[in-house]
């Protein structure tokens, strides 16, 4: 996996709440057998109209922003369970998602994939919206081994909170699937003491 | 110590639990399809593993396969050959596939409980969120992502921090027409999208005991619309009644000695929850929802909420879902025009939601203006359909008995709901585009969704002359 330590990018926003993972990658493009290339769907029913071209108003399209940090409503990643969601968002070169809440299952997949979700409260993520949608070169600087994001304009920060067995495989690179190869012995142990359907 | 019922069946689970890391937790039963596990297998070659325990995992084919022509070659490339990446990587790595063609084929969560895969006390996970379904037989089941079902390949065992836990009690009895998938839209309304994030839930009280098997799934399935990770019923004589007998429930001595350990899954008296919430069965009326997630559901004979009723931070949200829906807030959905009925998924596409189904269509017609496709779980599903002459009552109903899959469910195969159409669903995700670019989905129970085949309008079925029971 990618290491991830800090981060300083200007933020792409979409104020919608309770973004689905059908939103982020819709299911007709799943159909994919390798992890590449989910980039170029990513929102893909908001991007573009039924004959494929750009839906201007919509933020992907905007030229006025960009960066690595996508920002968005509260409960982002919600339904579907689909790893895809999480490379898309990946492929399509963001590094950071900042939202006030996470669905539970997008917020693992991201984690397994050095995607960094940061949970700010509901103040914070308002402020982060007004001041992007004032100022499309807003940027936010954050630091995964002090757990902070930063508004670098006024100085505003907050903490963040992420479990330490994650924040160390986040900065090291490391796969849970290493982690767990490494209690092999155990896990034939915990097979023969216990009964096993 | 007092425990819930979750925290029993999680620690008997844990192969190793260390402060500052999650729980090594280990995974009885994994289920697979075709959309989340060719990366999975992938992961598996490129660091020249093996898969650890075959004999635990299942596979089958249904999010990608038609409906129409099962018996053909796919006729889409790209789905065919995800269907075929299935069908190599388990002949390769030892996994026994119900695939096309297959007696057992069928939806994955349909055909863990019907097979007797399915059992009270046990882990079980599978890349996909409604894996929360088999939790109704008294089980830890769960949704995973795709690294993660690379990683209980390798090693039957998942990382996980232990879940809150939250119980959802309901007493008293349903009224007339009511069932569980008014159940458990209602606590979604409630409670919300994101409601259950972070927990488990044990759903009891004697609303819940006094449901079918099936109907219990239909309440666990949804589990996750609330955010939830997984939802549980206790075991009791009517799960036990319904495993008996099927193809690989224990038997003999082992059905005898299985019993006596599934007759302590429950949570203990004093237990404590980190959450409670009371319902009454009574305040349940047939439900409906009106926008773009499940918590946006409200009573059939009720009205959209107003944008006003909403937190100031949601209300932009919330006029973009009633838009894309085309309502109009204070409004009643009742006589709303409708084009497609699908009865089918995860949530209500089992043998009791197609027998309510025809007790109700029985000798009617449907309406010229809807298509109706009915989509069986599995092929058992559609057998038993057949030797009870359901199909040939949706037959002359005008309805389309299709083939096990999960159809227009997710809209991955051609099973698509066309832009701006409005179809009433029996499947439990109403989001944008959920069952095709532009559709629009309204989720209800399969009475209602049946109600509505007739009508071609959103009916409550409790003012229909010609609705006797149920």
């Amino acid at each position: 996996m990618k290491k991830f330590k800090s981060l300083s990018s200007r933020l792409v926003p979409i104020h919608v709440e309770n973004i689905d993972t059908d939103q982020i990658i819709p299911a007709r493009f799943l159909k994919a057998t390798t992890r590449e290339g989910f980039g170029e769907n990513l929102f893909c029913d908001w991007r573009y109209d039924a004959q494929g071209n750009p839906k201007l108003d919509f933020v992907l399209n905007n030229p006025r922003y960009e960066g690595k940090t996508l920002l968005a409503g509260k409960n982002f990643g919600c339904g579907s369970s689909r790893e895809h969601a999480a490379w898309a968002i990946q492929d399509a070169g963001f590094e950071v998602v900042v939202s006030s809440f996470f669905a539970d299952i997008f917020k693992g997949n991201a984690l397994n994939n050095g995607l960094l979700p940061v949970q700010v409260s509901e103040g914070f993520l308002a402020k982060l919206f007004r001041a992007v949608e004032k100022n499309p070169e807003t940027i936010v600087a954050i630091n995964l081994e002090t757990q902070q994001i930063s508004l670098i304009a006024t100085g505003e920060t907050e903490n963040f909170e992420i479990n330490p067995y994650k924040k160390s495989c986040l900065l090291n690179g490391f796969d849970d699937i290493d982690f767990i190869l490494s209690h092999q012995e155990l896990i034939e142990a915990f097979e023969k003491e216990t009964y096993v359907y | 110590m007092s425990r819930t019922l979750v925290e029993k069946i999680w620690d008997a689970h844990v192969v190793k639990r260390q402060s500052g890391f999650p729980d090594l937790l280990y995974i009885d039963t994994h289920f697979i399809h075709e959309v989340t596990s060719p990366q999975a297998f992938d992961g598996l070659r490129k660091k020249n593993l093996k898969v650890f325990r075959p004999e635990q995992t299942i596979a089958t084919a249904d999010h990608n396969v038609p409906t129409l022509n099962q018996h053909l070659p796919i006729k889409e490339e790209l789905s065919r050959f995800q269907v075929a990446e299935l069908s190599r990587n388990c002949t390769e790595f030892g996994i026994e596939l119900y695939g096309l063609g297959h007696p057992y084929q069928g939806i994955v969560h349909v055909i863990g409980p019907e097979l007797g895969f399915t059992l009270p006390g046990k882990t079980i996970v599978c890349g996909d969120s409604h894996t929360s379904t088999h939790g109704a037989f008294g089980c830890i089941a769960f949704g995973i992502g795709t690294s993660q079902v690379e990683q209980v390949l390798a090693s039957q065992c998942l990382l996980l921090q232990k879940p809150k836990t939250m119980k959802i009690n309901i007493d008293g009895v349903l009224s007339r027409a009511v069932g569980a998938k008014d159940i458990i839209l209602y606590i979604i309304s409630k409670i919300s999208a994101a409601g259950g994030t972070g927990y488990f839930i044990e759903y009891t009280g004697e609303a819940i005991r006094r449901l079918s098997m099936e109907a219990r799934m239909t309440i666990c399935n949804m589990s996750i619309e609330m955010g939830a990770r997984g939802g549980l019923i206790a075991p009791d004589e009517i799960t036990f009644a319904y495993l008996k007998g099927k193809p690989f429930s224990p038997s003999g001595k082992a059905w005898e000695e299985s019993l006596q350990t599934w007759k302590n899954l429950y949570s203990d008296y004093e237990a404590s929850f980190d959450k409670t919430l009371h319902f009454q069965a009574e305040d349940i009326s047939p439900m409906i929802t009106y926008g773009t997630n499940p918590g946006m559901g409200m009573p059939i004979s009720g009205q959209i909420p107003l944008i006003s009723s909403q937190a100031a931070a949601e209300q932009a949200s919330y006029q973009k879902a009633l838009a894309y829906m085309g309502f109009q807030e204070g409004s009643s959905l009742i006589g709303q025009a409708i084009d497609y009925v699908f009865i089918g998924s995860c949530t209500n596409s089992r043998i009791e939601d197609l027998r309510e189904v025809a007790t109700f269509v029985k000798g009617k017609q449907k309406s010229e203006q809807v298509e109706v496709w009915i989509v069986p779980g599995s092929k058992q599903v559609e057998s038993q359909a057949k030797a009870e002459g359901l199909d040939k009552i949706f037959e002359t109903a005008g309805f389309q008995l299709r083939e096990p899959g999960c159809s227009a469910c997710l809209g991955m195969n051609e099973d698509k709901i066309p832009a701006g159409k409005y179809c009433i669903s029996t499947s439990n995700r109403n989001f944008e585009g959920r069952q095709g670019p532009g559709a629009r989905t309204l989720l209800a129970s399969p009475l209602t969704a049946a109600a509505a085949a007739i009508t071609g309008k959103i009916t409550d079925i409790r003012q229909l002359t010609t609705y006797e029971k149920v």
